[in-house]
């Protein structure tokens, strides 16, 4: 079943996120994934939806809750060469956020845009 | 074809893994070859061997054990989402310092790049959520 | 690209963000609570009865007939078995899974 790294082809895998941070686990165990993925050199991307452009915000702090604050992982994953992060323009406008609001640069784009980048994909995980 | 399948979800809460095994029949069925079903989030709770379901219901755990039996399937459980939930098999309790293992039959331990590998080698993945 | 819901729409955004995504000349294909977005005389039809001229909608028959659906199911949606389903994933380049 593996395979050498050489013979590895390389597949478009996009992650959807749709969910808000801490009320479910879902945002957490997504990022892990794309962490242990980086390592498979595959061309990644993220798109934020919904209530996934929640996961981005600054200024989260979880002491209260006494559970990791997990928003800190979007700025490493620069360092992961995951640099794909796609968030659909009407979901941070619906929420009353723009681009300054978030954690991480991103690339901004319309639904339009987003349902073009995600006709393009070979994997997409959902969580 | 070659299909990668995975179950985010646990037994019976959600009907994520009954579509997902009812797919996988019918995948098998037509001929086609299932690479790998992943388990990620509450989906590690479909490979404990401790369910005790209703005799006048479907048991979810086991008919996905027969049908790895049966078809020689690749079940494995995400460790990291094992390891919170736990789902644990002999090695890893032993490595934890726990008193017991509930893994069931057919389904194994592994890392999430197992599930990377699964997007890579099968012509489809196929996720299924709650 | 072949698109699957599996919320009710009256219960979560999902099947109305779905539409958003989805691409001219794809499909969506409707499973479990997502089944009930094919129904008619709802208040989601007319959105149905749209998106039906853009995409192919399919439906999961095990789940429309286990909630009873079976008669109230719109014209235009196409009902698919489990073979249906794997059929749908091989004919399409990849699978996006609304949850």
């Amino acid at each position: 079943m593996a395979q050498e790294t050489q013979d590895r082809v390389s597949k478009k895998f996009l992650y959807v996120n749709r969910k808000a941070p801490y009320g479910t686990i879902y945002a957490l165990e997504m990022l892990e994934v794309v962490l242990i993925g980086a390592a498979f050199e595959q061309d990644v991307s993220l798109a934020f939806v919904d209530d996934g452009v929640y996961q981005l915000t600054k200024g989260q702090d979880t002491k209260g809750l006494e559970m990791k604050n997990f928003s800190p992982t979007f700025r490493a994953l620069e360092d992961y060469d995951v640099t794909k992060l796609y968030v659909e323009k009407e979901a941070l406008q619906a929420r009353g956020l723009s681009e300054a609001d978030l954690v991480v640069p991103v690339e901004v784009v319309s639904a339009q845009r987003m349902a073009e980048i995600m006709e393009g994909q070979d994997v997409i995980l959902s969580f | 074809m070659k299909f990668g399948i995975l179950v985010n979800e646990g037994p019976y809460t959600h009907e994520a893994s009954d579509t997902a095994y009812q797919f996988a029949r019918a995948a098998l069925a037509k001929g086609h070859e299932i690479y790998r079903v992943f388990f990620y989030h509450d989906g590690v709770n479909n490979g404990t061997r401790l369910t005790v379901p209703p005799q006048d219901d479907r048991n979810i755990v086991k008919r996905w054990s027969e049908l790895a039996a049966k078809h020689k399937l690749d079940l494995v459980v995400c460790i990291a989402a094992a390891q919170r939930r736990g789902l644990m098999d002999a090695a890893e309790a032993k490595r934890n310092g726990k008193d017991a293992d509930n893994i069931a039959p057919g389904f194994r331990i592994s890392g999430l790049g197992q599930l990377i590998e699964a997007g890579i080698q099968a012509d489809r993945l196929v996720v299924f959520g709650g | 690209m072949l698109h699957t819901v599996n919320k009710s729409p009256f219960d979560h955004n999902t099947f109305e963000t779905c539409l958003k995504f989805a691409r001219p000349g794809s499909a969506v294909l409707l499973i479990e609570d997502g089944v009930y977005a094919a129904a008619r005389d709802t208040a989601v039809s007319k959105e149905v009865q749209e998106a039906l001229k853009s995409v192919s909608i399919y439906a999961l028959k095990p789940d429309v007939e286990a909630r009873g659906m079976q008669n109230r199911v719109m014209n235009g949606v196409r009902l698919v078995d489990y073979g249906g389903f794997v059929d749908l994933v091989v004919e399409h380049n990849a699978v996006q899974s609304w949850l």
